[in-house]
C-alpha cells in the first residue's frame, strides 16, 4: 500500500466535527448538557459518593450517570472505572450522532485520542483502600488486589476501551497534560487527521475525579471553592465574591472527521476545527504570572493557524474557574491576544454550571462551542452577580445569548502550567 | 525538513548516564535484581530492575526534592544531562521555540502511595499540597518546562509502553511545526509496593527467584518479564537548525513512525503490529531490507513473543533481520522502556554494533528470529524499535543515521569485553 | 511545646519545602521575605500543615496571604500557643 500519511507534516487537511456525545453534571447525554449549559443554573450538590464531612470543600457536580440505564452491561460496570464508562457511553453517543456504524468505519485510518487528567484514580483509591488496609499497610496485600488493576494503574486503558467500542485500528492514545487534557486530546486527534494518519479520529476527554484523595489534594492547596452550604452558588467565575471552583466529572467525546470523508459519505458537518495551539508558562506547576503571556501566545498561534484575525472570533469560551489568580490571567491573555475587541466579543466560563472536570472540560468545553455555533446561542456565565471590577471583560452574566457565531474560541489552563487555544468556525463559513 | 536526536540522557537499572548504561549494555552486564527499595518477600514478584546509587539530592535542586516523585526526580537528571549532551544551552533559544513532548505510564507512583496512606490512615489534613501536582502523569513534562524555561509546545501520551515512541513521534511533529527544540522521551518508575502489586494481576510478570534468567524475551523457556524504572530522555531538533548551530552530535534522525491499536481480545482477531512495521517503513520511504536491526518489544511472554516474532517475519522473512532485545538487561519500564531502546538503538548506530539479549542462551527456535544474544559487531545505517502497550497499542520506529554525520569507530574494546560474556 | 521557635520552623522547612542552594536558611532569617527565601504559597501551605500537625496549632486559609516572614509565622503561631493554654 502506498504511504498516505506523512505523520508530523503540518496541519493541511480539513478537519469537521460531524458527532458528539456528552456525559456532563445532572443527566447524560448531549441535550441534557445543552439545556444545562445554556439554562444559567448549577449541576452542583454536596458531594454523594462518600462522606464529605472531614473535607475543606465538600461539594462537587456530579453526573446522575446510571450505568445499566445508559447501556453497560453488567460485565463493563464491574470491570470499567467510572471515567471508562463515561467514555464509552458518549462514543457510542457521538457515533450514532455521526451516522457512523463501527463496523462502516476503515479500522486502519480510525485514531482515538482520549484526554484524562487522572485517569482512573477512583477505582485505584479504593482497590488501593482495600490492599492497604485503609491505609493500615505500606507494603500492600497482593491477594486482594482485583484482576483489572493494570487497567487501572495504566490509564491507556481508557483509550483502549474507546477503541473498541468504535473498531479503532489506528494511532490510539491518551493525551494527559492535566486539566488541559480534554482540549489538548482534541488538539491531537485534529493532528493525526491533518497530517494523514488517520480519516476518522474519536476524540475526547473524561475524568471521575469525585474522590477523597483528589478531594484532598485541592484542598490542601484552597483551589475549590468552600461555600459549602450553598453549593448552587459556589463556582462563581469572575465574581468578586468568587474563591475557587468546584470539583466536577464528566466526559466528552467528538467524532472527528476529515472534510473530504465526511462530504463522501454525506455527513453533517457541526463545526469545523481551523486552530490548535498550546504552550507553557514555565513558572510554577500551580501558579500564575497575572500577564497570561503563554496563553496568549497559544491564542495568537491557534488564530494565525486559523488564519483569523482576532476581531473574527464572536464569542469565547473561558477556562473561567474561579480562583482569583485564573481568572486575572486569561482576562489578561485575552486582552494581550485579541486587543480592543476583547471587550466587545462575548466571554463565558460553562464551568459555573458544570463545574471542572479536570481532563474531561476541555473537550465538553469543545462541545458546547459547537453546539454554540449550530444553535446560534452564547452560553453564560452563571452565579456573576457582583462584577470584580479588576475584570472588565464582557462575561455574559446569568443569561444566554442568541448570535451567529461564525468563529468561536476556547481555550484550557491547566497544572504544569500548561495553555492551550482552539479554534472552531462554522463548516461553510471557513475562507 | 528532518528531525534530529543530538542529545541523549540515560536513566537505567544497568547504568546511570549515558556512557555507563551502554558500557554495561555491550558487555551484557544486567542490571536486574532482588527489590531493595521495599520489603518484597512477601510477593510472588522479587525481582526488579532498579536504578542505582541515584541520590536526588546530588541531581535535583533541594527545593525541588520535596516536591516530586523519584520518577520525576530521575527525569530532571536525565534532561539535565541530554541537554549537556546536545550542548543546548535553552538560554539560547526563545522560550517560545522549545517544546517538551513526553510519555507516561503511571505518574508518580511511590508518592502517590504516601499521600494515600496520609488520606486513608491519618486524614484529608495530611495530605501534601504537593500531591496535586506531584502524582499525575503530566508532572514529568511539567517540571522540565519549569526548570528549563521551555515555553514552547507540549505533549504528553499515555499508551504504556508505546507511549515512549508515540511521544518522540511528537516530537517530530512539534519540530516539523518549527519548534527548534524538544525535550522528548520517557522515564517511567514506580517500584514502590502499590506500584508492583498493581502489575501482578495482569499475569505477565516472572515469578522466578533467579534474576540471570527471570526475563528472557524469545527465549523457549520464557516466563514472562520484570518490572523495572527509568527510561531515556532524548533532544530533538530540525537538522538544519541542529547544524547551524553546530551540535556535536547528530545521533540519527527520527525517519519513521506509525502506531496502530489491536483489535479487542474477543473478537480473536490478530494483531496490528505488522501493520505499524510497514507503516513506519513506508513513512521512512524505506523498504524492510534497509533495515539493519530491530530493537524488539520482547515482552517475554510466550504469546506474545510469538505475535511479535510473526510480525517481523511477516515484514522481513525468517531470520531476515537482526532482532535484539537489551531490556533483558533493565526489566520493562513501560513508557521509559521505549524511549531507552530508542537510546541504544542510535548508539547503534553511532558505534557499528548490536547490542545483546543478555541471558537468552538458547531462543525458542519456531520463532524464526536472528536473535542476537552476544554483542555483535555490524554496519547500523538504520534500526527498527518496536513497542507494544499494554491493552493493544503498537508503536514502530524507524531512525536512519544522518547523511552528513561522520561515522565513528566502533568501541572496539566494548565489544571485545562484550563478546568474551 | 510552649514555644515555636525559628529552629523548629526551619527544621520544618527544611523537611517540607526544601532549601535552595542560592538562599539559605543559615543565619538570620526572621524578617527575611518567604518569597526571597525561595519559598512560595505552596510551600508554606505545606509549613502551615506539617506545623498544625506537630504544634496542633491551625494558620487558616485566610492568613496564608498575609504570612509574608518568619517572625509574622512564629509570632501567629506562638500567640495561637499562648491562648490555648
Amino acid at each position: 500500500m502506498p504511504s498516505r500519511s506523512s505523520p508530523g507534516a503540518p496541519m493541511n487537511r480539513r478537519v469537521v466535527i460531524t458527532g458528539i456525545g456528552v456525559v456532563a453534571p445532572g443527566d447524560p447525554g448531549v441535550k441534557a448538557f445543552w439545556e444545562r449549559v445554556t439554562s444559567g443554573s448549577s449541576a452542583t450538590r454536596p458531594i454523594s459518593f462518600f462522606d464529605p464531612a472531614p473535607y475543606r470543600s465538600r461539594i462537587a457536580a456530579e453526573c446522575d450517570f446510571d450505568p445499566v440505564r445508559e447501556g453497560l452491561s453488567a460485565q463493563e460496570v464491574r470491570r470499567l472505572d467510572r471515567a471508562a464508562q463515561f467514555a464509552v457511553v458518549c462514543a457510542r453517543e457521538a457515533l450514532a450522532d455521526a451516522g457512523l456504524d463501527p463496523d462502516d468505519l476503515p479500522s486502519e485510518r480510525t485514531g482515538v485520542s482520549l484526554g484524562s487528567a487522572v485517569g482512573c484514580t477512583t477505582k485505584l483509591e479504593w482497590e488501593y483502600a482495600v490492599v492497604s488496609d485503609a491505609g493500615r499497610l505500606w507494603e500492600v496485600d497482593h491477594t486482594y488486589a482485583v484482576p483489572h488493576l493494570y487497567d487501572y494503574f495504566t490509564p491507556g486503558s481508557l483509550a483502549a476501551e474507546v477503541a473498541w467500542v468504535a473498531g479503532a485500528e489506528g494511532p490510539v492514545t491518551v493525551v494527559s497534560a492535566g486539566c488541559t487534557s480534554g482540549l489538548d486530546a482534541v488538539g491531537h486527534g485534529c493532528e493525526l487527521i491533518g497530517e494523514g494518519s488517520a480519516d476518522v479520529v474519536i476524540a475526547g476527554g473524561t475524568d471521575a475525579p469525585i474522590s477523597p484523595i483528589t478531594v484532598a489534594c485541592f484542598d490542601a492547596i484552597l483551589a475549590t471553592s468552600n461555600h459549602n452550604d450553598d453549593p448552587e452558588h459556589a463556582m462563581r467565575p469572575f465574581d468578586r465574591t468568587r474563591n475557587g471552583f468546584v470539583l466536577a466529572e464528566g466526559a466528552a467525546v467528538l467524532v472527528l472527521e476529515e472534510l473530504g470523508h465526511a462530504r463522501r459519505r454525506g455527513a453533517r458537518a457541526i463545526a469545523e476545527i481551523t486552530g490548535f495551539a498550546n504552550r507553557s508558562n514555565a513558572y510554577h506547576m500551580t501558579g500564575l504570572r497575572t500577564d497570561g503571556r503563554e496563553m496568549a501566545e497559544a491564542i495568537r498561534a491557534a488564530l494565525a493557524e486559523a488564519r483569523l484575525a482576532p476581531e473574527a472570533v464572536g464569542y469565547v469560551n473561558a477556562h473561567g474557574t474561579g480562583t482569583k489568580q485564573n481568572d486575572r490571567h486569561e482576562t489578561a491573555a485575552f486582552k494581550a491576544a485579541l486587543g480592543p475587541h476583547a471587550y466587545d466579543v462575548p466571554i463565558s466560563s460553562i464551568k459555573s454550571m458544570i463545574g471542572h472536570s479536570l481532563g474531561a472540560i476541555g473537550s465538553i468545553e469543545i462541545a458546547a462551542c459547537a453546539l454554540a455555533i449550530e444553535h446560534g446561542v452564547v452560553p453564560p456565565t452563571a452565579n456573576l452577580h457582583e462584577p470584580d471590577p479588576e475584570l472588565d471583560l464582557d462575561y455574559v452574566p446569568l443569561t444566554a445569548r442568541e448570535k451567529r457565531l461564525d468563529a468561536v474560541l476556547t481555550v484550557g489552563s491547566g497544572f504544569g502550567g500548561f495553555q492551550s487555544a482552539m479554534v472552531l468556525q462554522r463548516p461553510g463559513a471557513v475562507a | 525538513m528532518s528531525a534530529v536526536v543530538t542529545g541523549i540522557g540515560v536513566v537505567a537499572p544497568n547504568g546511570l548516564g549515558t556512557a555507563e548504561f551502554w558500557r554495561r549494555t555491550l558487555d551484557g552486564e544486567s542490571g536486574i535484581g532482588p527489590i531493595t527499595r521495599f520489603d518484597a518477600s512477601r510477593y510472588p514478584v522479587r525481582l526488579a530492575g532498579e536504578v542505582p546509587g541515584f541520590t536526588a539530592a546530588d541531581h535535583v535542586p533541594g527545593r525541588l526534592v520535596p516536591q516530586t516523585d523519584r520518577g520525576t526526580q530521575l527525569a530532571l537528571a536525565a534532561t539535565d544531562w541530554a541537554l549537556e549532551d546536545a550542548d543546548a544551552h535553552p538560554g539560547d533559544f526563545g522560550d517560545f521555540d522549545m517544546g517538551v513532548a513526553t510519555a507516561a505510564s503511571a505518574g508518580g507512583f511511590e508518592f502517590g502511595q504516601r499521600e494515600l496512606q496520609n488520606l486513608w490512615r491519618l486524614g484529608p489534613r495530611h495530605v501534601s499540597a504537593y500531591q496535586s501536582f506531584a502524582w499525575f502523569y503530566a508532572v514529568n513534562a511539567g517540571q522540565i518546562s519549569i526548570r528549563h524555561g521551555m515555553r514552547g509546545p507540549i505533549g504528553i501520551n499515555v499508551s504504556e509502553q508505546a507511549g515512549g515512541l508515540d511521544a518522540v513521534a511528537q516530537a517530530r511533529r512539534l519540530v516539523r511545526k518549527r519548534t527548534a527544540l524538544v525535550v522528548t522521551g520517557a522515564v517511567d518508575a514506580s517500584l514502590c509496593p502499590w506500584g508492583l502489586v498493581a502489575q501482578i494481576p495482569g499475569g505477565r510478570l516472572s515469578t522466578s527467584g533467579d534474576p540471570g534468567a527471570a526475563y528472557l524475551p524469545f527465549a523457549a523457556g520464557a516466563r514472562g518479564h520484570l518490572p523495572g524504572e527509568g527510561g531515556a530522555i532524548l533532544i530533538v531538533e530540525d537538522a538544519d537548525h541542529a547544524r547551524r548551530r553546530g551540535a556535536p552530535h547528530l545521533y540519527g534522525e527520527i525517519a519513521g513512525y506509525r502506531a496502530t491499536f489491536d483489535p479487542a481480545p474477543r473478537t480473536g482477531r490478530p494483531s496490528r503490529l505488522a501493520s505499524a512495521v510497514r507503516g513506519a517503513l513506508d513513512d521512512a520511504g524505506m523498504a524492510a531490507g534497509d533495515i539493519d536491526v530491530v530493537f524488539a518489544d520482547g515482552a517475554g511472554v510466550p504469546e506474545l513473543d510469538r505475535a511479535e516474532a510473526e510480525a517481523l517475519a511477516e515484514v522481513f522473512g525468517r531470520c531476515g533481520v537482526p532482532v535484539t532485545a537489551p531490556k533483558s538487561m533493565t526489566g520493562r519500564l513501560n513508557a521509559g522502556g521505549a524511549a531507552l531502546d530508542l537510546a541504544a538503538a542510535l548508539l547503534s548506530i553511532r558505534d557499528g554494533v548490536i547490542p545483546p539479549t543478555a541471558g537468552v542462551v538458547q531462543p525458542d527456535e519456531s520463532y524464526g528470529l536472528d536473535l542476537v544474544t552476544r554483542t555483535r559487531r555490524a554496519t547500523v545505517g538504520a534500526a527498527l524499535v518496536l513497542a507494544r502497550g499494554y491493552g493493544g497499542f503498537n508503536a514502530a520506529m524507524v531512525v536512519r543515521r544522518c547523511p552528513q554525520a561522520a561515522p565513528r569507530p566502533a568501541r572496539a574494546a566494548a565489544i571485545t569485553q562484550g563478546e568474551g560474556t | 511545646m510552649s514555644e515555636f521557635t525559628i529552629d523548629d520552623l526551619k527544621r520544618i522547612l527544611r523537611a517540607c519545602a526544601g532549601e535552595d542552594d542560592s538562599a539559605g536558611l543559615e543565619g538570620d532569617i526572621l524578617d527575611s521575605g518567604f518569597e526571597d527565601l525561595g519559598y512560595d504559597s505552596l510551600a508554606l501551605l505545606e509549613t502551615a500543615s506539617r506545623i498544625e500537625h506537630e504544634v496542633g496549632v491551625a494558620v487558616l486559609d485566610e492568613e496564608i496571604g498575609e504570612i509574608t516572614t518568619p517572625r509574622r509565622l512564629l509570632d501567629l503561631v506562638n500567640n495561637r500557643l499562648v491562648e490555648k493554654v
